[in-house]
């Protein structure tokens, strides 16, 4: 069957491509040029342009976890223990995921589409007939910044999350502040802690990269362009996702 | 005077695919002169430019430039060659994010040590060359689409290069304004002595080009009917099927009996 054969040939050939955007990638990183002026202005738009959405989730994900636990834990008559809950599942998991998949909506989206128009109009093409290297000008800036922000980011969702919760805990399940915050240390353990760090580095190197890598290899005039952000935002989503539970798979065993 | 030339393809083949894009071509292009590709569109003419830049590598044969081979370097020692190479995209290819000026000088301003003060001069100095020197500050989604034209001509200048190559310079121009842009070529070419390519199969603006001559200085240029040994230093190349179906001067592609031409040309 030629059709399976040749989509099969394709995704061997998109993955190989892939994984040679990362080499050069590495290579460039620690070998000069290096563009410091756009770095600091890829840090500026992924890491601050991204603040407001990644505030709203994170409060809006505390909010409800703080709800449903509340419901949840009432079965066993441990509505107290809310803040644990909250605490541990915002730093393991909901703060780096969630956050991963709002930035791979705002950031990898405007990234593919940027590049991918650049790739069009044959600007990547004169950037290169001028001297510049496109993935030491355009692609490592932005994977930079993507990878150093994305933590931060999820730090700050993290705390939204947990302050979501605090605000339930007192308005609705009417636990003392004490308790929460009391629970909200006990629920985490120095572990928790490194995993919901690790992450979005990870996460945010994964999602920063196929962005490019699609954004690189648009093909096609303005339906090309479309395409490649939706591919991004597609891809980098399922990315996120299946990478989070290999990287988690891998943090369990190595750490705790 | 035989003098080595600044470009030479030596049988070089490429396909994509199972598409034959060229096949065993061959030319040379001495210092000073002048080569005009036509061809249907997707005939490879862009493609040649692409090779020279080494923004493409070939299957086979070999590309000098400069004296160089360039088809087996690595990309770092290529933008040593694309010093002296300026590349005038197809609809300009200008940075949108950036403003005329940055355009301009952006080879100068992100490659090179230069400081600020001597760029703006290189700059304006170029600008006024192609006589939109107040347009600096502008972004190029406020100019037309000439003006663009010039900005991508200014831009590939400012580095002084040697060799110019030219995608589709006129291309979705209206006549007058696509005058100004080979007006601007033949300047180039017959003023400051630069070797050239151009690709097109705008016919008109291509015979123009290659029959017309720049004398006088610049404030008084005057473009007259080009001399015979100017005329013959620019050859026409008609790519068909990956082959050079035709190379000589303007006067014998037009007396030219070949059926393909008489059709093309027509």
């Amino acid at each position: 069957m030629p059709g399976v054969n040749g989509l099969l040939k394709r995704a061997v050939l998109e993955v190989q491509e892939y994984m040679h955007l990362l080499s050069v990638i590495g290579r460039s990183l620690v070998t000069r040029p290096l563009y410091l002026r756009d770095m600091v202005e890829q840090l500026d738009s992924i890491g601050l342009g991204s603040l407001t959405v990644v505030l709203l989730t994170g409060t809006f994900t505390g909010l409800v976890l703080a709800l449903q636990m509340g419901v949840s834990l009432d079965q066993f008559g441990a509505r107290s223990m809310v803040g644990r809950i909250v605490s541990a599942s915002m730093v393991r998991e909901l703060g780096p995921v969630l956050t991963a998949l709002m930035v791979t909506g705002r950031v990898g989206s405007g990234i593919a589409a940027e590049l991918g128009s650049m790739m069009v109009t044959e600007q990547i093409a004169a950037l290169r007939s001028l001297g510049t290297d496109p993935i030491r000008k355009l692609v490592v800036p932005r994977v930079v910044a993507g990878t150093v922000m994305l933590p931060v980011l999820t730090i700050i969702s993290d705390a939204m999350g947990i302050g979501g919760g605090a605000v339930i805990s007192r308005t609705q399940l009417k636990i003392a502040g004490s308790v929460y915050w009391n629970n909200v240390v006990q629920g985490l353990y120095s572990q928790d802690l490194w995993m919901g760090l690790i992450k979005p580095v990870v996460l945010g190197f994964v999602l920063v990269t196929i962005a490019c890598h699609v954004g690189m290899r648009t093909k096609g005039g303005t339906q090309g362009v479309g395409r490649a952000t939706t591919n991004a935002v597609v891809a980098g989503s399922v990315a996120v996702l299946a990478v989070d539970f290999l990287v988690t798979k891998f943090l369990i065993a190595v750490i705790y | 005077m035989a003098t080595a030339p600044v470009i030479a393809f030596d049988e070089v083949s490429l396909a994509f695919d199972d598409k034959v894009i060229l096949d065993r071509v061959s030319f040379a292009l001495a210092p000073g002169d002048m080569k005009i590709i036509l061809g249907a569109s997707g005939a490879g003419k862009s493609t040649i430019l692409r090779l020279i830049l080494g923004l493409l590598k070939p299957d086979g044969g070999q590309i000098f430039v400069d004296g160089h081979r360039i088809d087996s370097m690595a990309e770092a020692d290529l933008m040593q060659i694309r010093v002296n190479l300026g590349m005038v995209f197809q609809e300009g290819a200008l940075f949108d994010s950036l403003t005329v000026r940055e355009n301009v000088g952006y080879r100068l301003f992100e490659e090179t040590s230069m400081p600020i003060a001597d760029v703006d001069r290189r700059v304006d100095e170029v600008l006024g060359y192609v006589g939109l020197g107040e347009y600096r500050d502008r972004m190029p989604s406020e100019l037309s689409g000439g003006q663009r034209r010039r900005v991508a001509i200014a831009r590939a200048l400012t580095s002084k290069p040697r060799i110019l190559l030219y995608d589709e310079p006129t291309t979705g121009l209206d006549p007058i304004t696509a005058l100004t842009i080979d007006a601007e070529i033949i300047k180039l070419r017959d003023l400051e002595h630069v070797s050239s390519i151009i690709v097109t199969h705008q016919l008109r603006d291509a015979f123009y080009i290659a029959t017309h001559q720049a004398v006088g200085q610049a404030g008084a240029l005057q473009f007259v009917s080009a001399r015979p040994d100017r005329a013959a230093q620019v050859v026409f190349l008609m790519l068909k099927d990956g082959k050079i179906a035709f190379e000589g001067s303007a006067e014998a592609l037009r007396q030219s009996t070949d059926e393909y031409l008489r059709t093309f040309l027509s």
